[in-house]
């Protein structure tokens, strides 16, 4: 999610390059990161493969619509999503709306599942399909238009609006990233815009980073990581929107 | 089939997801580095300048056009090689699952997952140009 305003902002390089490289590194994380939470066994993988129908086919749509935006216009939604997930990661997970049945179509495609806890695996229900699988569409369209993950979209349709338990909504949303990433990737690649050169530190830079996170998570502080991440993305989101607005990556 | 025997079958499931995706990085990265070095050895008193869009030329945007450039050793070809590797992975998991719903006979979910996998097969394929 960084890499795009990094790689524009600080080094200058060509939106197109920095949008390919980003999605490399996008899917790196991912599927290393996955390797790790899997053990854990907290993802759910009906949920997850059910929802990439929806972000894949999300991430294609935004992918095709990428040529035809202005960078600045593309800058500047970056700048919002970027805002946006500041501003979703610092609040307290869990605060959907409560009440309401579970969705009958979840029963019918057996998603409802259990969370392991010390004391014994909790079960847990699935609600609000169509509106999490709608906004999975969004989250898609955005990872193909911007080249990110889109985890916090991602997490805000599991978390708030299917009511998983935050552990699955986000190491489901890991594991969907990686296909959401590819899809788009595909893309990007027959277009031209994915660059070996650029590519490849970037690649080898974020895995190394994602392998050691990933192995701390369970032990790390989360509100002191919570506030670092948002004041981090808020800023570069501000960045972007400012440098969009005032044509520094082109008209 | 019960809540146990689906929970154990999710676990080995996902235990190979895990050696899959895992193997699939070390193995892509593997690829992306030893290009990488060759690029450095060859071109790193050569910088390129990423501010201007040219384009990749057309043997770095296909499959087959990469496969020849690593077979024939090129650096560039070679990265990219390891990109398309990495790019493969999450699709080679969504392949692995169509077997696994299939294997437990999990119809609707075996349409669904091949439902995935024909969307990542055509976003990888050259016919959207």
């Amino acid at each position: 999610m960084v890499i795009v305003p990094l790689l524009t902002l600080a080094f200058g390089v060509d939106m197109r390059y920095a949008i390919g490289a980003s999605l490399i590194s996008v899917i790196a994380t991912s599927s290393g990161s996955a390797a790790a939470y899997v053990k854990e066994g907290y993802s759910n993988i009906r949920v997850g493969i059910f929802l990439e129908i929806a972000t894949t086919l999300g991430a294609l749509a935004g992918a095709f619509v990428a040529v035809y935006l202005r960078f600045s216009v593309i800058a500047v939604i970056l700048g919002l999503v970027l805002l946006y997930s500041a501003y979703v990661s610092f609040r307290p997970p869990g605060g959907g709306p409560g009440g309401g049945r579970p969705d009958p179509i979840a029963s019918l495609l057996n998603m409802d599942g259990t969370l392991p806890t010390p004391e014994g695996p909790k079960p847990y229900h699935v609600y609000r399909v169509p509106a999490g699988f709608s906004l999975m569409f969004v989250a898609g369209a955005l990872s193909g238009l911007l080249g990110i993950g889109s985890g916090a979209i991602k997490v805000l349709a599991m978390d708030r609006l299917m009511r998983l338990p935050f552990k699955v909504s986000t190491t489901t949303s890991n594991f969907m990233i990686g296909v959401t990433a590819a899809a788009s990737a595909g893309v990007y690649l027959n277009r031209g815009y994915i660059d070996p050169g650029l590519a490849m530190p970037v690649m080898l830079g974020v895995l190394g980073g994602s392998l050691a996170g990933s192995y701390v998570l369970s032990s790390a502080n989360v509100r002191l990581l919570r506030l670092v991440f948002s004041t981090v993305i808020a800023a570069l989101g501000f960045e972007m929107i400012f440098n969009g607005c005032t044509g520094r990556f082109g008209p | 089939m019960n809540q146990t025997n689906r929970s154990i079958l999710d676990k080995q499931v996902e235990a190979t997801i895990g050696t899959l995706l895992r193997t699939g990085v070390i193995v892509s990265a593997l690829f992306v580095l030893t290009g990488g070095i060759l690029y450095l050895t060859r071109y790193a008193s050569s910088p390129i300048d990423y501010r201007l869009f040219h384009g990749e030329p057309s043997d770095l945007r296909s499959i087959s056009g990469i496969l020849n450039d690593a077979l024939a050793f090129h650096s560039r070809g070679i990265i990219q090689f390891g990109l398309l590797l990495l790019i493969a992975t999450p699709v080679a998991r969504v392949a692995f699952m169509v077997f696994a719903f299939a294997y437990v006979r999990d119809w609707i979910y075996v349409l669904i997952t091949l439902i995935v996998l024909a969307l990542l097969v055509y976003s990888l394929g050259p016919w959207h140009l």
